[in-house]
């Protein structure tokens, strides 16, 4: 299905006709808000998005998967604790775990999903000022060598929605200090800390960098005219979040990236 | 019918936002005794029958696995209520 732009000839993104055959899985939850903003990213960014649902029990033959953003069983118990127990992500926790690396994307809720899984160190608690927050965030990218981050250029500053309220990314002192060690830490609040987040951690990724959660939301800033800064005309940082998703396109067709 | 209660802490060195809020609210009340809270979970889990050995040991492995995330909370507690 061809994505067809929302304002003319605006959409500055030019898909690279190779990445089509890549098949990005995204996981729709009970609760889930953000898989359809998920697949319209991967579309945009050139790549072949794949429905499935936490029910089922096979992956099929994607390359990669996201778990979108959300409110997955409305955030019970703790945020992502029960749809960590769907059927479907056993199979994602044992790929993205196996030697062939299954490359998966956790964003927000599916960041909340990947530390209930152990799949990243850490977890999210209520943000530090309580309240639900939803503004345009400026992160570096600390780690351009992730499955996701390699479009990006390493320090770069991009700008983002974020959305959350669940959003206080905390681990102990010793697991902090292995990740900035390991140079796991892949996205870092600037400018402004949003949620309490230790060490201004907006997301991480783990050993392999094949697996990598982010609170904010790149799935939102990949479309001229509806990104960050579309009050200020079009443009700018509205696409910036596409390269999380050209990213792992080009990784997946074996790019030169 | 018998209850198995599980009660779950945030960690002690874990900020409780929540309980911040809570120990901020008192004073406004009245209560001024109170330097600190913090606020946990309490989970009841009703048996059909007797609660045997397995039966409580299923429980707690329940609490470490599901009810509890050991990154944030300890379980304190897990006993048997009897209706």
């Amino acid at each position: 299905m061809t994505e067809l732009p929302l304002i003319g000839e605006a959409v500055a993104v030019a898909a690279e006709p190779r990445l089509a055959g890549a098949k990005i899985g995204v996981v729709t939850f009970p609760g889930t808000l953000d898989d359809r903003d998920a697949s319209r990213a991967v579309r945009l960014a050139g790549g072949t998005p794949v429905e499935l649902w936490h029910g089922d029990s096979d992956l099929g033959d994607v390359d990669a998967v996201i778990l979108p953003g959300g409110f997955s069983y409305g955030d019970y118990l703790r945020a992502g604790a029960i749809a960590r127990f769907a059927p479907l992500m056993s199979k994602i926790i044992d790929a993205a775990n196996s030697d062939a690396k299954l490359p998966v994307l956790g964003i927000c809720n599916g960041f909340q999903l990947l530390t209930e899984s152990h799949l990243l160190p850490g977890s999210m608690i209520k943000n530090d000022h309580l309240k639900f927050i939803c503004r345009d965030q400026v992160l570096r990218v600390e780690n351009n060598s992730t499955y996701w981050t390699g479009d990006y250029a390493a320090g770069q500053e991009i700008t983002v929605p974020l959305k959350n309220q669940d959003g206080q990314y905390i681990a102990d002192e010793k697991t902090l200090d292995a990740l900035e060690a390991e140079g796991r830490v892949v996205f870092r609040y600037v400018g402004f800390n949003p949620n309490g987040s230790r060490r201004d951690i907006a997301g991480i990724s783990n050993a392999a960098g094949n697996v990598v959660g982010l609170m904010p939301h790149p799935e939102h800033a990949v479309e001229v005219g509806f990104g960050p800064e579309s009050l200020d005309g079009i443009g700018g940082s509205d696409t910036e979040g596409l390269g999380l998703f050209t990213s792992v396109l080009n990784k997946i067709v074996g790019g030169d990236k | 019918m018998p209850r198995i209660v599980v009660d779950v802490m945030p960690k002690p060195e874990i900020l409780d936002p929540q309980g911040k809020a809570i120990v901020g609210a008192l004073p406004r009340l009245g209560f001024t005794s109170f330097s600190s809270v913090r606020q946990g979970k309490r989970f009841e889990l009703t048996v059909d029958g007797e609660v045997t050995e397995d039966i409580l040991a299923q429980a707690r492995d329940a609490a470490e696995t599901l009810l509890s995330n050991p990154v944030i909370e300890d379980v304190v507690n897990v006993e048997v209520v009897e209706a």
